[in-house]
């Protein structure tokens, strides 16, 4: 017994040494693995994109004391709703599955999946030419779901962040990725990404790929939900939200 | 030979390596990493104290979970512990929390990071010091007791000085444990030395050149916590004969 | 093996009746309607965990015998060469060992345009041989360590007995020598493979699917969080008891 009193101590010591931090804080989840041109590291170890600034941008309009916070793509909605973030921003798509578990805020950007594939490859975004490929995609995301629905006769690789199936892409590991077209663009675009080019769009599926990219927030907080909507509104209304997007893309992208 | 570095991705390293460069974040995470080994070595001794004393000396309801725990940490893998208690771990917290009608506990990375390696640390530190406090003769002990010593301070004057040389070559191997386990957190997405090299390595595509200098880090690492805790031994084992050549 | 009196100790079957009232209630209250829809990659992937902690044992242990050898008795060029192999191998996470090879080497790959049309292509293109090298060295490198000890621990006087009777000194090794080596390791072995085991979900971080990534991918497609993680720890609970249940009787017997 004496045991047990000692290990809970012990653990709320532990927890007390992290102080209960500022109450009005919301913390917004990212990616803690890299996504440009969207939210990536850079060599002094700041967040930066276009997503990182969005949300300076929402949270000032909304006026929100916002922290960024880092957690695994792989486990972010169990961290919402696990309480150690408030809302996730890390481009996630507002889908049907999703909406069971969490609540979406409007949409602040949308762009279509597309296909990615060396230069040489002879192939388009439909099932038929994927059929009997290798296709790369990213665990956790609308890719993953859309290619486990469409792409049956193809070989899905999963990995746990787009760069990595990017990474495979170049060494010629895959043979394609299905991805979001602008990050796909930018990857393109890169040294690294001057093998492939972006093969096409796959055919909607709203009920899979999803209606936007929105804020996730936790079910029933429609207090913060009503809060990153007004900011969101009022980022799109003000032009900060083109602003942002000038700096990074060349067409609008909501 | 510059050709052979141009090839493995290593011409511009020395530049990308630089403290200026991703250098400075390599060692941010090294330090994230050491601190968060060191914490989880020590809730482990915390725990693995308790856990030999209570296997050794505690009731049968007591031994049997002690039993359990051990048992059950030591069979599943780290990688599925680690997630299982960083999520049960906050959530218990927050429960906790409510209930005492307190507010929700902000859980920064670094405590929950000892928090988990901690526990998984524990069970093995508990085998460790257990095997060490029954290789103390139980003379000694006996002879605290008959002076009429309280428990507690047999603990502290006879049981731990003296089990403290058999227990320390196993304990070095724990110390080293937590520190590569700690690379184990990058898969939750805790900023440590394994996760700040994956991330320099995709934003710079120099896979070859960070995952080295990164098991370069770990190494060393290694090596020097081997020469601390060969003095540390030395020091455990002052007074008693050596066990090499002990008779000349 | 305790014995059925042991377990019907009173306070144990208190303990035992509050443990069936755990899982009853795991099973009644959280969420399992996903495993009939995950069963069959489920196996594949329990399948793939199995081989591949098999044939990484096994070839560990082979690299691991001249490994040994070399460090107890070699001569300078090939017992440091392999003391150095150990130190690198134990001193390093194998997580970043495994992402070096997969993504390091991979990473070269574009920079030599003939591998692709090479035999070998079908092999490098895919990750499973990656995760069983990994996992191979890995192996080598910690049952290494131990087979230097088990060499050095052969009694002498044996070796030398043998030598007196003009054994040649192939056979003294194969009859003598190696057979008291891995009867002095093996009741490491069982524990180490345990190890080993424990080691196989980092091979999910470079794509292969084995049963830590069909769990992952339970977690992602249903987001539930724990069913499927207390599921999986079960899983290697059942097979790290089968493990060491075998080598109890292989050393007995």
């Amino acid at each position: 017994m004496k045991l047990k009193a000692l290990l809970a101590a012990a653990t709320a010591a532990a927890a007390l040494t992290t102080g209960a931090a500022a109450a009005e804080q919301v913390k917004i989840g990212i990616a803690a693995e890299p996504y440009p041109p969207f939210a990536s590291l850079d060599s002094s170890g700041n967040w930066v994109g276009w997503e990182v600034e969005v949300i300076g941008a929402v949270c000032a309009a909304a006026e929100l004391d916002c922290v960024i916070t880092p957690v695994a793509w792989d486990g972010i909605i169990p961290s919402l709703t696990g309480q150690q973030i408030d809302a996730i921003m890390a481009s996630m798509s507002i889908t049907e599955e999703r909406m069971k578990t969490i609540d979406f805020s409007d949409p602040y950007y949308n762009t279509p999946a597309v296909i990615v594939a060396d230069k040489s490859m002879e192939i388009d975004a439909t099932p038929e030419s994927l059929a009997g490929k290798i296709v790369g995609i990213q665990a956790s995301t609308i890719h993953q779901a859309y290619a486990q629905e469409y792409f049956k006769d193809a070989e899905l690789k999963v990995y746990q962040t787009q760069d990595e199936a990017n990474q495979d892409l170049f060494a010629g590991r895959i043979d394609a990725t299905q991805a979001d077209s602008i990050a796909m663009a930018d990857f393109v675009g890169s040294d690294t990404g001057s093998c492939c080019e972006i093969k096409g769009a796959v055919a909607d599926d709203p009920a899979i790929l999803g209606r936007g990219v929105g804020a996730g927030v936790r079910k029933g907080d429609d207090e913060l939900r009503e809060a990153l909507n007004k900011g969101i509104a009022a980022i799109l209304a003000d032009g900060t939200h083109e602003k942002i997007t000038a700096k990074y893309f060349t067409t609008s992208i909501y | 030979m510059t050709g052979l570095f141009e090839l493995l991705g290593l011409g511009a390293s020395a530049e990308l390596l630089s403290l200026s460069g991703w250098g400075g974040n390599l060692l941010r995470g090294l330090a994230n990493s050491l601190q968060i080994a060191f914490g989880a070595f020590g809730l482990g001794l915390v725990i693995g104290l308790f856990g030999a004393y209570g296997k050794l000396y505690g009731g049968k309801v007591t031994r049997d979970l002690l039993a359990i725990y051990t048992t059950v940490i030591r069979a599943v893998p780290e990688l599925v512990l680690i997630l299982i208690l960083y999520y049960v771990g906050s959530d218990i917290i927050n429960k906790i929390s409510e209930g005492l009608g307190g507010g929700r506990v902000e859980i920064n990375g670094v405590a929950a990071g000892i928090w988990v390696l901690g526990v998984v640390q524990g069970a093995y530190a508990t085998e460790v010091l257990r095997g060490a406090i029954k290789a103390v003769p139980v003379g000694q002990i006996e002879a605290a007791k008959s002076y009429g010593m309280p428990a507690f301070m047999i603990m502290r004057r006879v049981t731990i000085p003296a089990m403290m040389s058999f227990a320390v070559p196993g304990l070095a191997n724990l110390w080293l444990i937590a520190t590569k386990d700690t690379a184990l957190l990058a898969v939750v997405g805790f900023n440590e030395l394994t996760l700040e090299t994956r991330q320099a390595a995709s934003s710079t595509r120099a896979y070859f050149t960070f995952f080295l200098a990164a098991g370069f880090l770990y190494l060393m690492v290694t090596l020097c916590s081997g020469a601390v805790f060969a003095r540390v031994e030395k020091w455990a084992r002052r007074g008693q004969p050596s066990l090499k050549g002990g008779a000349r | 093996m305790t014995g059925l009196k042991d377990l019907m100790q009173p306070h144990r079957i208190v303990m035992m009746l509050v443990f069936a009232a755990l899982v009853i209630w795991c099973a009644f209250a959280l969420r399992w309607d996903w495993i009939p829809k995950y069963a069959p990659l489920a196996l594949e992937g329990l399948w793939a965990t199995i081989w591949i902690l098999a044939v990484s044992t096994f070839l560990g242990f082979m690299l691991a015998v001249p490994l040994g050898l070399a460090q107890a008795v070699g001569p300078w060029y090939l017992s440091i060469p392999a003391r150095t192999f150990c130190t690198i191998i134990r001193g390093t996470p194998l997580l970043l060992q495994i992402w070096l090879l997969y993504y390091g080497l991979g990473s070269l790959f574009p920079q030599f345009p003939w591998i692709r049309s090479s035999e070998l292509w079908p092999y490098l293109r895919q990750a499973w041989p990656y995760a069983v090298l990994a996992l191979t060295l890995s192996y080598a490198g910690y049952e290494g360590e131990v087979m230097r000890g088990a060499f050095s621990g052969v009694a002498k006087g044996q070796l030398e007995a043998a030598k007196s009777f003009g054994m040649p000194r192939f056979t003294m090794f194969r009859r003598i020598w190696l057979p008291q080596a891995v009867r002095n390791v093996l009741p490491t072995l069982g524990g180490e493979t345990i190890l080993q085991l424990k080691a196989t979900p980092l091979v999910a971080t470079i794509t292969v699917m084995e049963i830590y990534a069909v769990s992952s991918r339970v977690r992602a497609d249903t987001f539930i969080v724990y069913e499927p993680l207390l599921l999986l720890a079960l899983v290697y609970m059942a097979i790290a008891g089968v493990i060491a249940f075998a080598f109890r009787r292989f050393e007995k017997g």
